[in-house]
């Protein structure tokens, strides 16, 4: 799906991600883990063109999109969340999902000015995405609810809804579990799950250990900004580095 | 060559005040994260001050000075306290179209007690000396000592006292600051109240050359604003280098250019340099 | 259910501003009443750029006086027919936008608003001290009433009236038709956070562009209207301070949404209106008021109104679609 090589990003002196190389394989669960400040959010920002990288490159199925911006990257079929979920509290959660199919629209100010057949077919497509997209994040019923108003769980399915919206081929999720129970921690990996039984790539970034190691079929560890260690969990469970730098002796067990 | 030391004489003067306002307001920033537009009305209120303590009380001219420095100083710190501390965590947006309630808040509040009409301070320094052929009104020299002797003071503050430093490591990463677990409430008012002093100071140095009124920090407080975009937000040495730069260009500016449109040379620099560079001149030293 | 309530109330604004020629008792209400149509058209677009794209700009009341200068100019000095000039206002302040807009809105934030503070400097030092131009400070007299058209001529304040209003309710069923269109949905994602809005594939620069683009547009339409009406310009309607004015009719009724700027612009002018000694002091009153609206009421009046709404149609009891 994507390829990545001798990727690099430097803050001043600082290297958030030095010289990674690695793959995304299609229709896997590719996880990321490593300490905190390990480089992994940036090394998401850089596959999603949020940030541009100061060497490397990024191949999207064989196509190099290196430099291209985040809204180019996304139409390509490149989607993602963030590690806080910003919703707009003032408007329901459908409202706030509408948006996401905008990319694959056409309409401009003139079809809002003459009131185009093109618009209107527009935003009932958007519209049924927006509620496809929450039917299968499985929160349909609280459609209509103030953004303001729902869990953090919900938000976190939201937050999920909206990258699916954008009909994505790759997704990736920076700390999807973050700040939620471990009951709806493994609803969430429950959801992962069915967006890859749908022919959705993920690639996640993940600190709970346990949720990692049961849902994804590859990992890469980043630590200071390298790869340190990459493979199927069993391995990553086994490698001597990976317990060094992250796992520690009291993670090395789970 | 006279007239070009002139205009440096000049250039100083008006860098220095600028060095003041554009230092408080930098540090600030630090704070607050948002432009506080306020921060002209603390400047006007403090050349208000300094008047009023002069013209009514009959208080000598530094005595004012200090005395317009506390009251501004008390009242940024209400500011503080009353305003911006309750919207720390609203969108930006927020905390800066409140800094415009109390700018507009404060400028009518000056028109009510003193009038919209342009005010004179009288300094007790009229003399004019001459150094080498350029004439040197003292109250310019003043300005240029005092304003530099206090950014060197501030300077010494910020980088040899804990508290001072306390301010700089907030301006330049508020992550940083709680990790190190400053009391970001002390520091915050401390800022404030740092500003206000600033601002009072450099009003009250510059009003006997210039006017008082109401709407005087209009100006300044946005020049203000391109030197410390210009030095970088949160900067200490760019808010110094920034105010000097501008200084300069307006006074050789109006001197060589036209004094007509001296006012539009800060803006068009920074119109130019923004186009040119959108992360500003020094890009590093504003985070 | 909901939305024909919607309807209804702008069906009675409608009307009221249709009769008010006749409940008002003098042609000085009218005047105010036209003035503040005016502001409120000019706030419309404010609230575009800001209010539902994020973006403050402080240059607003520039714009404004860029496209009453193009009236006043060109039908004083260049002898251009008034519609003809009042054609060109809004897209002469939108030509300015784009040029303007591209330079600044790759700037975030605050940035963008100190940004627009000084171009709205620039816009009024270059209106005082370009006589040739622009008359200077004397400003320009002399403007002439927007001429007949066909059988409507505009030489009384009623007349005046119904052409400020008529544009006014175009602008608002224009912004209506934009805000709640995918277009406005794209400006509210870039208002929410330009990282997310750029992820989901919403391309900034073009979508900030149009909007400030449009909103300046707004500006200057009012702008032209305002010399038509007032048929004096100074300097002084470029003064950043107009932008403060606007902004509160924002923030008292409600940033963000369609009906916000219209209850701000014409209860605040009213009130100040009403009480003759807050005139020069208003700002005594409203500096706290708009300090206050900020931390106890962020979202305005009809904000605060509309979320109260969306919340109870929630409910499960009654839910339905709003
Ligand atoms: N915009 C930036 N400018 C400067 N430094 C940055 C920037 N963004 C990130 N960094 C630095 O880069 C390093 C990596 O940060 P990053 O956010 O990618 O870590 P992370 O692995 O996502 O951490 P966490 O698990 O806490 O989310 C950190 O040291 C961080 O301070
Ligand atoms: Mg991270």
């Amino acid at each position: 799906m994507l390829e990545v090589r001798n990727l690099g990003k430097r803050f001043g002196g600082l290297a958030a991600v030095s010289d990674v190389s690695t793959k995304i394989e299609t229709g896997k669960v590719n996880a990321i883990i490593g300490p905190n400040g390990a480089g992994k959010t940036t090394f998401f920002n850089l596959l999603s063109g949020v940030q541009k990288p100061t060497s490397g490159q990024i191949l999207l199925q064989g196509r190099d999109i290196t430099g291209l911006r985040a809204d180019q990257i996304a139409v390509l079929g490149v989607s993602r969340t963030f590690q806080t979920t910003v919703l707009f509290n003032q408007a329901s959660v459908l409202d706030n999902l509408i948006v996401g199919h905008r990319l694959r629209t056409k309409s401009g100010l003139l079809d809002v000015l003459i009131g185009s057949s093109r618009l209107k077919r527009e935003e009932q497509i958007c519209r049924d995405k927006a509620h496809a997209a929450l039917e299968f994040v499985g929160l349909e019923k609280i459609a209509t609810r103030l953004a303001a108003d729902i869990s953090q769980e919900e938000r976190k399915r939201v937050a999920f809804a909206l990258a699916l919206a954008t009909d994505p081929q790759l997704v990736l999720l920076d700390e999807p579990a973050g700040g939620v129970n471990p009951e709806e921690t493994e609803g969430l990996a429950e959801l992962i799950r069915k967006m890859v039984a749908n022919g959705i790539t993920v690639c996640l970034i993940e600190h709970k250990m346990n949720m990692i190691m049961s849902l994804a079929d590859r990992i890469m560890v980043l630590n200071y900004g390298e790869k340190i260690a990459e493979g199927t969990p069993a391995e990553i469970r086994a490698n001597p580095a990976v317990i060094d730098a992250y796992l520690g002796s009291e993670h090395a067990g789970v | 060559m006279d007239l070009f030391f002139q205009q440096v004489l000049n250039g100083l003067t008006l860098g220095g005040v600028y060095c003041l306002v554009a230092l408080g307001l930098t540090l600030v920033y630090g704070v607050l994260h948002v432009p506080n537009f306020a921060h002209g009305a603390f400047y006007m209120a403090g050349a208000f001050v300094s008047f009023h303590l002069m013209t009514a009380w009959g208080w000598p001219y530094w005595l004012a000075m200090l005395g317009s420095a506390a009251c501004v100083a008390l009242l940024a710190v209400l500011a503080e306290r009353l305003v911006f501390h309750p919207l720390r965590h609203a969108s930006p947006l927020h905390p800066m179209i409140a800094a415009i309630g109390v700018l507009l808040f404060l400028e009518a509040a000056a028109q009510a007690i003193w009038g919209a009409d342009f005010q004179r301070m009288q300094s007790p320094y009229t003399g004019i000396v001459d150094l080498a052929g350029v004439t040197a009104p003292v109250q310019r020299l003043l300005i240029i000592g005092a304003a530099f002797a206090l950014v060197v003071i501030v300077h010494l503050f910020l980088t040899r006292t804990v508290t001072g430093s306390t301010i700089v490591a907030m301006a330049q990463t508020r992550e940083g600051a709680a990790l190190v677990g400053i009391n970001a409430n002390r520091v915050a008012m401390l800022t404030f109240a740092l500003s206000g002093v600033l601002a009072a100071v450099a009003a009250t140095l510059y009003a006997p050359i210039n006017l008082v009124y109401p709407a005087m920090g209009h100006l300044v407080i946005t020049k203000a604003f391109v030197i410390i975009i210009l030095g970088g937000m949160g900067s200490v040495p760019g808010a110094i280098a920034g105010g000097l730069i501008i200084g300069l260009a307006e006074s050789f500016g109006a001197f060589y250019v036209s004094d007509h449109y001296k006012d539009i040379i800060a803006f068009t620099l920074l119109v130019v340099i923004l186009s040119l560079r959108p992360q500003g001149l020094f890009p590093n030293a504003a985070r | 259910m909901m939305r024909l309530n919607a309807k209804l109330g702008w069906i009675m604004l409608l009307v009221l501003g249709l009769v008010f020629p006749f409940l008002a008792g003098n042609d000085y209400h009218l005047t105010v009443m036209s003035t503040a149509y005016i502001y409120v058209l000019a706030t419309l677009g404010l609230n575009l750029v800001t209010g539902y794209t994020g973006q403050y700009n402080l240059a607003h009341a520039g714009f404004m006086a860029v496209g009453a200068y193009t009236v006043g100019i060109l039908t004083v000095d260049y002898q251009v027919p008034f519609w003809i000039a009042f054609v060109l206002a809004g897209p002469v302040a939108a030509l300015l936008g784009f040029f303007i807009g591209i330079v600044s809105l790759r700037l975030k934030g605050h940035y963008f608003s100190i940004f627009t503070l000084c171009v709205g400097y620039i816009l009024f030092l270059v209106i005082e001290k370009w006589e040739s131009l622009t008359h200077g400070t004397v400003g320009i007299i002399g403007i002439p009433a927007p001429s007949p058209i066909g059988p409507l001529t505009f030489d009384s304040p009623r007349a005046l009236y119904y052409l400020v209003f008529f544009f006014l309710v175009v602008g608002l069923w224009v912004m209506h038709r934009i805000v709640s269109s995918l277009l406005g949905r794209t400006f509210m994602a870039i208002r929410n956070g330009d990282d997310l809005a750029e992820s989901l594939g919403i391309n900034l620069m073009r979508n900030k562009l149009l909007a400030f683009m449009l909103s300046v547009f707004y500006a200057g339409l009012a702008g032209g209207l305002y010399a038509g009406f007032v048929r004096f310009l100074g300097p002084g309607i470029a003064g950043v301070e107009h932008t403060f004015d606007m902004t509160m009719y924002m923030l008292v009724g409600g940033i963000g949404t369609l009906l916000g700027p219209v209850l701000g612009g014409l209860t605040v002018p009213w009130i100040t209106q009403t009480l003759q000694w807050l005139q020069e002091y208003r700002f005594l009153v409203f500096g706290p008021i708009l300090v206050l609206l900020v931390i106890f009421v962020p979202h305005g009046i009809v904000g605060s109104f509309i979320a109260w709404r969306a919340r109870k149609a929630a409910q499960p009891h009654g839910s339905g679609h709003a």
